[in-house]
């Protein structure tokens, strides 16, 4: 029995659909072919030639596999580790032997020989990415992921428990539900960061979150949801939008004197799904309410963890409103 | 005075208030209180409570517009000041403020007899002196100046002030909309404003954003030639002394060399 609470790291097949993945095989393998021109030819002047020459041979089969393997990135998907990396050697094979057979230069013994470096330079490709995948595995990103973890405000968690205290006597009922909200943002606040979860349940949270809100600062907070075309069931970190949400109001409504409008719209695009949260833009007063930025780059580097290159959060002053957008994959939650 | 203490609760959510009015009802036995008036903003509170007659003000400290420390401070300079009892849910900073500077304080959740014991306490004591307040702020720089006028306050952003010029025991205020009197020393606005404001003159400070350039003026008959400060918004041109003209050739980028 191991006495250390083990996570075994879930081995997945390299996904070529996510840009990252696809950008780093491209990178590596022309470094590859640049090292072996370093390697073969002694003079500096040449090196660049030879890997001119070299990358004319290789560098249509890679892209050709890299096509193939975007498209076939659905089917890898579902495959084991092991299982896929030989089909992805398998369509690396395919592919360097059609194109050597297209460009014209067929013989048997080149062909081996293409076939050989071909292999090889896979499987030390999936080997890297392999090892890329290790070192930012939710195992291993654990740490980091529960340091990055959202953290409720506790100036929001002492305002409303004395927003609660107020209504235990003059509305009973709306204490009831106020406390039953808290308890569940408390609950999702405390769960595992390292779970995705299901867009309809992020979205019940933070209405849950703005109703807290609301209680406490009344008409100062108009609320407006638009949330028809999101897609309920696409998989999203837990507590990237409630943090969010939370700024728009700490940074946006509370130091307002007047009304505060906020926005939320969740959509999907295609395949991606498209989150604006829009609040009052306010000069930060000098010293004040910082921190805004350290928020932005933890949800950052949560859908990082989670997306590689493929998610956005973007940041923006139009207008006088404030505008923060969440690009990221649409992704079906099991 | 009638053994009612009259109190005005400042906080801009409602529920606090509510809260805190319970709270001083369930402790009337043994402190009997009024609320004289409350308010859900800084600036609100600055308009109305010099007609309420309130002894002590309970103040949150995070609300829109104005600061409650800053606030506090502007109240100093009422004939009848109430005693003020900050009330904050977290801020750290500013509850290691009151510490330091005795000043008194709730936290929020507020329990009833806390309140008690603060209002008995700010009673006792009065308000708070105007350095105590000060120091509590940390040495950042006030939004507001505070003019005094009679028993009412008016606040002039210090962003909309042009320039400042004193004149006898008074500092003149300059804004687009108008002049103020405030009876502070210049040096010491000088000195908090360092950022914004730059002396041009022994008896004036100009607010930086608003010089629009520099004038050379031909000297009459007996008078030297010297420069001037060319404002942003008003007509009016203030003298430069020689011995400031060599450092406020540096504030404009294009000022004449």
């Amino acid at each position: 029995m191991p006495s250390i609470r083990q996570n075994p790291i879930p081995e997945s097949v390299p996904d070529f659909s996510n840009l990252g993945v696809t950008a780093r095989a491209l990178v590596a393998v022309n470094l590859l072919a640049l090292f072996v021109a370093l390697l073969t030819e002694p003079d500096w002047s040449n090196t660049l030639a030879a890997f001119v020459m070299k990358a004319a041979l290789f560098e249509p089969a890679l892209l050709a596999s890299l096509t193939m393997l975007y498209a076939a990135a659905p089917w890898l998907r579902r495959l084991g580790y092991w299982s896929g990396c030989a089909l992805i050697i398998a369509v690396v094979l395919a592919c360097a032997t059609a194109t050597q057979f297209v460009l014209g230069q067929f013989s048997a013994a080149d062909l081996v020989r293409t076939l050989v470096l071909a292999a090889a330079t896979t499987a030390l490709v999936l080997a890297y990415l392999r090892l890329h995948t290790r070192a930012h595995s939710p195992a291993l990103a654990e740490a980091r992921l529960q340091a990055l973890q959202a953290r409720i405000r506790p100036h929001f968690l002492f305002n409303s428990l004395n927003a609660v205290l107020a209504l235990i006597r003059s509305d009973p009922r709306r204490a009831e539900r106020t406390l039953e909200d808290l308890a569940e943002l408390f609950r999702a606040l405390m769960s595992d960061g390292r779970n995705l979860v299901r867009l309809a349940d992020e979205i019940a949270l933070i209405e849950r979150y703005a109703a807290i809100e609301q209680l406490r600062l009344g008409e100062r907070l108009r609320m407006s949801w638009d949330l028809d075309q999101a897609p309920v069931d696409a998989a999203l970190p837990a507590l990237v939008l409630q943090p969010l949400l939370e700024n728009a109001i700490y940074h946006g409504v509370e130091p307002g004197t007047g009304i505060g409008d906020v926005l939320v719209r969740i959509e999907r695009r295609d395949d991606r799904v498209q989150v604006l949260i829009e609040n009052p833009w306010c000069e930060p007063a000098s010293g004040a309410r910082a921190g805004n930025h350290m928020a932005l780059d933890n949800i950052r580097e949560r859908l990082m963890l989670f997306f590689d290159d493929e998610a956005r959060l973007e940041s923006s002053v139009e207008r006088g409103r404030y505008r923060v957008q969440i690009d990221i994959p649409y992704r079906r939650s099991a | 005075m009638s053994g009612e203490l009259r109190i005005y609760i400042a906080d801009d959510e409602a529920p606090a208030r509510a809260r805190l009015k319970e709270l001083l009802s369930d402790i009337r036995d043994e402190l009997a209180t009024t609320v004289v008036g409350e308010s859900a903003s800084g600036l609100e509170v600055i308009e109305r409570l010099p007609g309420s007659a309130a002894q002590v003000l309970l103040l949150d400290i995070q609300m829109p517009g104005i600061g409650g420390i800053e606030l506090a401070r502007h109240l100093c300079a009422l004939e009848d000041a109430p005693a003020v009892i900050f009330v904050t849910a977290h801020d750290r900073h500013a509850v290691e403020a009151f510490e330091l500077n005795a000043l008194d304080y709730l936290m929020k959740p507020v329990r009833a007899e806390r309140l008690a014991a603060a209002l008995k306490k700010s009673l006792a004591s009065g308000p708070a002196p105007r350095e105590r307040l000060e120091r509590a702020a940390g040495g950042g720089a006030r939004e507001f100046f505070s003019v005094a006028e009679r028993n009412r306050i008016v606040l002039v952003p210090v962003s909309e002030v042009l320039f400042l010029k004193a004149e006898l025991k008074y500092v003149t205020l300059r804004t687009k909309a108008g002049e103020h009197l405030i009876e502070e020393p210049l040096v010491s606005i000088e000195r908090e404003f360092a950022a914004r404001f730059v002396r041009v003159h022994r008896n004036c400070l100009v607010a930086r954003a608003a010089i629009r350039g520099f004038e050379r003026v031909a000297g009459g008959s007996d008078e030297e030639p010297h420069w001037e400060v060319v404002l942003e918004g008003v007509a009016e041109r203030l003298p430069v002394s020689r011995r400031q003209w060599p450092t406020l050739k540096g504030v404009l980028p294009e000022s004449p060399g």
